[in-house]
């Protein structure tokens, strides 16, 4: 289920009924509703599925995990257990 | 393109193929629910990567394998009449329903359109006041937003031209049903991240502990798809059972609380069947009597359709993780992907279509020699 | 799935069931698929035309037939061209009716010389409209350095047609020495693209109805035969070329090896895709891979000649972004399996007709 990509909101019409806004994915550009993420702001990333802002993407979360996945097999030898260092990173990832 | 291109890194990925290997010690076998995530899987060769204990189940989580033949067959009944312009998404245009699909509907007269988004059709009805616009509104979770946004649009702009056939789905009593069937063999489950991006985490921790099974919400890049899978071996090395986000990046707890309050005005939840499975109590939605205007069914009297799966496709036994498509004497015979008798061989990531693939590749006459000397990465 | 290669294999297969084209009875009517240049396609030849007028050089089932006349040998190919719309970005029904005969013609190593066209119009069409298309196709073939010899109109009536149909039929002179068939693909071969793959497909779908979204990309329609020249400058030892339109890389390289009887191991890392056709599939849920060309061509080159082919595309205007992608191998034969940048393996099957945007 579920095909939904990421993308950059680009701008927003204010005035657009449902809340609609430009979307880049990379070059690709087009409309979705922003309906579901009213308070979503211009450069922000959001997660959009069959023309709809589902959800905001979280840099700080993107970047712990791919830090953590950088330290696999690295941190059993120098911290100990990988896994508390995983969750000690999630939980300071869930800023929302 | 940011959040996609990182997930893709080959070295990362390697580092949590490792720690895989190093973390399992016995047999385990993961369903992954989303069909999103299995064509990942297919897409990028992860199942042949991962070490020979961890078995991936290709769960029922594709709305158009899920979507059951007489749902199908009111679409084309409804998108056959002079009136209509029947608008879906277009992977629903090739599922066969008793003796045709929409293509051939389509070729036969009917006006049947490819739309990108729910609100399209929307448009389609504003733009064409003398046309009967329906929408095929099927999905699981994460597009209910947008159908539900779709006929609450269409109401308050007064369209008396639209309405939605809907066969909405729902993740959670799904993996219920799956849990309770006698020969259940699934011991972990890699939940579907962009249905919790909506619907957030909080109806799975009683599903995780009842069963006992490890819960963890995946994405869908392979970096995503390696580490669901880490964190539930994990887990299931050490006897756990807990619901876990590895999907933090686009899932909140609380899921996303306007889609969800909007889902909650225009659907209410209802018994659905599922191709192949069968009814499975609370796993889907249907419009509220406020919105029953809105209702395709109703509007074309076409309630009484019933039909009745082909009796030599076994597609809800795979979905369900009890037997492979090998195991189904009609697989590679009576059932190709040319002529599917089920949903699971229509479309390449479906789980038999995935297997009669690779069956044709293993089984060709000189078997197909190791990746790695073509790719430095293996 | 670990256990994939290994699953069970006491059920009841036949093997030799798995790749027999169902017939067209559960077809009874043409479907937009027929048209897409897969599977479909495919068994619309062998179902319909063939049984009715089949012969060897139609067999063949190339992109142009090779005639023996009077001493020389002659291409010969023919091309129906809808388009909706008939205006894109980087060109218009009128390049793809021009270059689409030239290329075929080319994919036999010929030099296109002369062009026919011939003009289904709907009642109602603007003239202005058919003159950008004819002018279209004066341009081009000037380009191409091909004559339009000859040529027929028909009217068909307003709700007919989607305004302008045009079929071109071409030929040209096949060089001495030279003979370039898909059956000629032998394991070992390299696979050489000539740049990057998928902008035509997108930029039609990005102004296609009901679906528009903005690109910064252009098609790439161009005709190929100076292209092929200066390869067969190098050898004319060429084994296969295809142009990849409908159904893309992946409908050319099945076809290939079907018709060969060999394998095609594709680097996935290795195919040129630019970004805005990879993040345009993405949002779509396409696969670059099946995605229409009208400017590319995909070669089978003996592995010794491999470089230096290879360096003379890339010296000409129409190869420059040319790349090794792969090779020919004697394992699966009439199957392209892809290694995928993870390392891992898949299967890349003939499309069964077009492409259909997903949702899961």
């Amino acid at each position: 289920m579920c095909l939904a990509v990421p993308g950059k909101v680009v701008s927003i019409d204010h005035r657009a009924d449902p809340l609609t806004g430009l979307i880049d994915f990379g070059g690709v550009r087009k409309q979705a509703c922003l309906e579901y993420l009213p308070d979503v702001r211009v450069g922000e990333y959001v997660i959009v599925h069959v023309g709809f802002a589902l959800q905001r993407l979280d840099e700080e979360s993107a970047r712990a995990s791919l830090e953590l996945f950088g330290q696999l097999g690295l941190l059993e030898e120098e911290f100990g257990d990988a896994w508390e260092q995983a969750a000690r990173q999630e939980s300071g990832s869930e800023t929302r | 393109m940011k959040y996609i291109d990182e997930f893709n890194d080959p070295e990362l990925a390697r580092r949590l193929l490792d720690e895989i290997r190093a973390t399992v010690t016995r047999p385990w076998a993961l369903m992954e629910v989303c069909g999103g995530q299995t064509h990942s899987i297919i897409r990028h060769g992860i199942d042949q990567l991962l070490p020979d204990e961890v078995e991936l189940i290709h769960g029922p989580g594709c709305p158009v394998c899920v979507t059951p033949l007489d749902v199908i067959d009111k679409a084309l009944e409804i998108a056959a009449r002079p009136e209509v312009v029947f608008c879906s998404f277009g992977d629903m245009l090739r599922v066969p329903g008793t003796g045709r699909d929409l293509f051939r509907v389509k070729g036969e007269g009917g006006d049947v359109r490819v739309v990108y988004s729910p609100l399209d059709a929307v448009d389609l009805a504003r733009k064409h006041p003398d046309r009967q616009v329906v929408f095929f509104a099927i999905g699981f979770e994460t597009t209910a937003p947008a159908n539900a946004m779709a006929v609450h649009q269409a109401r308050r702009l007064g369209l008396a031209n639209f309405s939605l056939l809907v066969s909405h789905v729902r993740v959670p009593p799904a993996i219920e049903a799956i849990m309770t069937a006698p020969a259940c063999r699934v011991q972990g489950f890699l939940a579907a991240g962009h249905v919790c991006s909506v619907m957030g985490t909080a109806e799975y921790p009683d599903l995780a502990e009842r069963h006992r099974v490890p819960v963890v919400v995946t994405g869908f890049e392979p970096l995503d798809i390696l580490e669901g899978i880490r964190r539930a071996v994990h887990q299931l090395e050490r006897g756990e059972h807990r619901v876990e986000n590895a999907y933090p990046r686009a899932v909140r707890d609380r899921g996303n609380p306007a889609a969800v309050r909007m889902i909650e005005e225009v659907f209410e939840v209802t018994d659905r069947n599922w191709r192949g499975i069968g009814r499975i109590p609370d796993s889907g939605w249907r419009l509220t009597d406020a919105f029953r205007d809105f209702d395709a069914e109703h509007r074309f009297d076409v309630t009484g359709i019933r039909t009745e799966e082909p009796a030599a496709c076994r597609a809800g036994e795979v979905l369900q993780g009890l037997i492979k498509p090998t195991d189904c004497a009609a697989f590679g015979t009576s059932c190709t992907p040319r002529t599917p008798l089920g949903a699971t061989m229509v479309s390449s990531e479906g789980a038999c279509a995935a297997y009669y693939l690779y069956r044709r590749m293993t089984d060709s006459p000189a078997p197909v020699s190791s990746a790695q000397e073509m790719n430095p990465v293996g | 799935m670990a256990d994939l290669a290994t699953a069970s294999t006491a059920a009841a297969v036949d093997p030799a069931n798995w790749t027999c084209p169902a017939p067209l009875r559960d077809q009874p009517v043409v479907v937009m698929g027929h048209g897409g240049g897969g599977a479909l396609s495919a068994e619309l030849i062998d179902q319909v035309f063939a049984p009715a007028y089949g012969n060897p050089t139609l067999a063949a089932l190339t992109d142009s037939a090779v005639l023996g006349l009077g001493g020389a040998r002659l291409a010969f190919s023919t091309d129906s061209h809808v388009v909706r719309p008939l205006f894109f970005p980087g060109g218009s029904l009128g390049d793809l009716a021009v270059n689409g005969t030239v290329n075929d013609l080319a994919m036999s190593g010929a030099r296109p010389t002369h062009l026919s066209a011939a003009f289904i119009l709907e009642e109602g069409v603007e003239l202005a409209v058919l003159e950008r298309v004819a002018r279209a196709m004066g341009a081009a073939a000037e380009a191409a350095g091909v004559t339009i010899a000859t040529g027929d109109t028909k009217v068909v009536e307003s709700g007919h047609g989607d305004g302008v149909y045009v079929t071109t039929a071409g030929v040209g002179l096949v060089p001495e020495g030279v003979d370039i068939r898909p059956q000629r693909a032998r394991p070992g071969d390299a696979v050489i693209v000539s740049g990057p793959i998928g902008l035509h497909g997108v930029a039609v779908l990005s102004v296609r109805e009901g679906l528009e979204f903005g690109v910064g990309i252009t098609s790439d329609t161009a005709p190929l035969a100076d292209l092929v020249a200066a390869m067969l400058a190098v050898t004319p030892d060429l084994h296969v070329l295809r142009d990849p339109t409908r159904g893309g890389l992946g409908a050319a390289l099945n076809e290939i090896a079907r018709a060969s009887g060999t394998g095609v191991r594709l680097r996935e890392r290795a195919v040129p895709v630019p970004d805005e056709v990879a993040n345009a599939c993405g949002f779509l849920g396409l696969d670059p891979l099946y995605v229409a060309n009208e400017g590319r061509l995909v070669a089978f080159v003996p592995a010794e000649h491999a470089e230096a082919v290879l360096a003379a595309m890339r010296a000409h205007p129409q190869g420059t972004g040319a790349a090794l992608i792969g090779e020919c191998v004697a394992d699966h034969p009439g199957m392209v399996v892809v290694a995928t940048g993870l390392g891992g393996t898949r299967v890349l099957d003939l499309p069964l007709g077009e492409q259909l945007p997903r949702i899961c």
